[in-house]
């Protein structure tokens, strides 16, 4: 088996941190907000304010389960329109409030499902990723686990993109990809070998700005919560215009 | 059984080898077979008013007055091209559709009013979403901004472009920053989504339009048809993903026959 398999796998992991720990470790205090405000509350994205350091902040991920029942809730990880809609409108709130973004991603992709078809998945999914670039506050993503398509791209558009030492960042799964490209889903390892997903290929390729070590223990986390401190005061330095410019220069370099 | 059917195929081979020029045509649609005179200039099936799919060039010379192409050379980065499966299918691709990306783009007219245009051509590898892909559009985008210009997009796309990987995904927001910039400055975009509009073109430029139309019977969606059955074990209905169903659902502005889509993008962008 492949080395980027591994990390797949890693990535995949059970023992990997949950999300909402993640949440509590960064933060001295976090509140959930909840609801869409059109129809839903979408269980996959966990979300709110919180304050790191003292400096309020807004806080919207893409969680897993930790087990059978919250995996089945919160489609394994996959988002509904409706969680982008309650996601894109906290987002659009720390705008108004002028409090700096941090998302947290961990989601094989936007849930396929009937439903998020009939309820817009892609118009959500685009406005985020277009309103999303253009937020005036620091906006930091940081992909914790997996990293599936737009449904991960839908929250990573800010500044800078960060991922956790055992990640992964792609445009659909190694499975999905082995099965468009040979026809064969069990090929996958292979497939995580050409797709170029792990941290440090990302890193090499500009997707991602800085890796994270794997936050496991209290001085993992203590790391982690350092660099969010530190980046969050280098951001909240620049003028919104050097804030925006910088970010449109990340996005339009990719050609 | 599967023996049976190859040679019922073979059958028909061989009758439709017979048959000048491929005379009937069956309707993807509504199945209906017809005399393939009667889909006319507008290919447009008789029955169900669905519109055949287009190459790029013929989408332009039935929608638009005049058209200049801009940025024609540009195609996939070289570093992409060691994929030699892959510059192969480039290759022929080129060859099939005489451009150099699965998108043309460039300056239009409708009568006297001027716009940029970029469209989408299905058959240079599925219309995916390349790095020149959203190249193209973003700097369609960016001169359009610059010339104070409208946008109309005819969107046409299986998604990502699986063998440039992640660099499809980031061209989602390059595309989108560009629409974005353009709206800001007060301009009209509007988006057409064509047959088959689906995975990131969706969730992002093909679905940012601040008018978003579509085709009758149009095949709209995220996610693929087959990993919806997969994920939910059962069949969709057979309106599911189309136009009507997004139009029903409140995602599209309106339904527009092909042969009247000149005068209805001719009307928006003097109202705008
Ligand atoms: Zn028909």
């Amino acid at each position: 088996m492949g080395k980027a398999y591994d990390r797949v796998l890693a990535a995949r992991s059970a023992d990997k941190i949950s999300i909402q720990d993640l949440v509590a470790g960064i933060t001295d205090d976090f509140m959930e907000l909840h609801g869409d405000r059109a129809y839903s509350d979408d269980p996959a994205v966990y979300a709110g304010i919180g304050t790191i350091a003292g400096q309020p902040v807004t806080i919207t991920s893409i969680q897993k389960g930790n087990d059978t029942d919250e995996n089945i809730e919160r489609h394994f990880g996959s988002a509904e329109p409706s969680g982008y809609r309650k996601a894109l409108r906290l987002m659009k709130q720390a705008e108004k409030f002028n409090r700096p973004i941090i998302n947290l991603i961990n989601t094989p992709g936007a849930y396929p499902g009937m439903d998020a078809e009939y309820k817009g998945q892609g118009y959500m999914i685009a406005q985020s990723i277009m309103q999303g670039l253009k937020l005036k506050v620091p906006y930091i993503s940081v992909i914790i686990g997996e990293g599936g398509s737009g449904g991960a791209l839908a929250l990573a558009v800010g500044d800078t993109v960060w991922a956790l030492e055992d990640s992964i960042y792609s445009v659909l799964s190694p499975e999905g990809y082995a099965t468009i490209l040979w026809k064969d889903s069990s090929k996958a390892a292979e497939a995580a070998e050409q797709m170029q997903l792990t941290p440090k290929e990302l890193l090499d390729n500009e997707i991602i700005d800085k890796i994270i070590p794997e936050v496991k223990d209290a001085k993992s986390m203590q790391n982690f919560k350092e660099a969010l401190i530190e980046k969050i005061n280098e951001l909240n330095k620049l003028p919104k215009e050097e804030l925006l410019a910088q970010r449109h220069e990340r996005y339009r370099k990719f050609n | 059984m599967k023996n049976n059917k190859s040679e019922e195929t073979k059958d028909l081979q061989a009758l439709m080898d017979k048959v000048p020029d491929h005379l009937f045509i069956k309707c993807p649609v509504c199945e209906e077979n017809f005399y393939n005179k009667k889909l006319g200039e507008y290919k447009l099936c008789p029955n169900c008013g669905y519109g055949f799919r287009l190459g790029a060039q013929e989408r332009i010379n039935m929608t638009v007055d005049e058209f200049t192409p801009i940025d024609s050379e540009v195609s996939a980065p070289k570093r992409f091209l060691s994929d030699e499966k892959y510059a192969g299918k480039l290759e022929k691709s080129k060859k099939a559709t005489d451009l150099n990306e699965s998108v043309q783009t460039g300056f239009a007219k409708i009568g006297d009013t001027e716009f940029a245009l970029g469209v989408m051509d299905s058959r240079f590898i599925m219309g995916s979403l390349g790095t020149a892909t959203g190249e193209k559009l973003a700097r369609l985008f960016e001169q359009a901004t610059e010339k104070n210009l409208p946008v109309v997009v005819f969107s046409c796309s299986g998604g990502a472009r699986m063998q440039e990987g992640i660099h499809s995904l980031m061209q989602m927001a390059k595309v989108s920053q560009a629409v974005s910039d353009h709206a800001e400055k007060g301009l009209l975009y509007i988006s057409v989504l064509t047959d088959p509009t689906t995975g990131g073109v969706t969730a992002s430029y093909a679905m940012e339009g601040d008018i978003n139309i579509s085709e009758p019977h149009t095949l709209i969606g995220f996610a693929g048809r087959r990993v919806i059955e997969k994920t939910i074990q059962q069949r969709p209905p057979k309106d599911f993903q189309r136009a009507e169903t997004l139009l029903k659902n409140g995602f599209l502005d309106a339904i527009v026959k092909r042969d009247e889509m000149k005068s209805v993008l001719a009307k928006l962008l003097a109202w705008n």
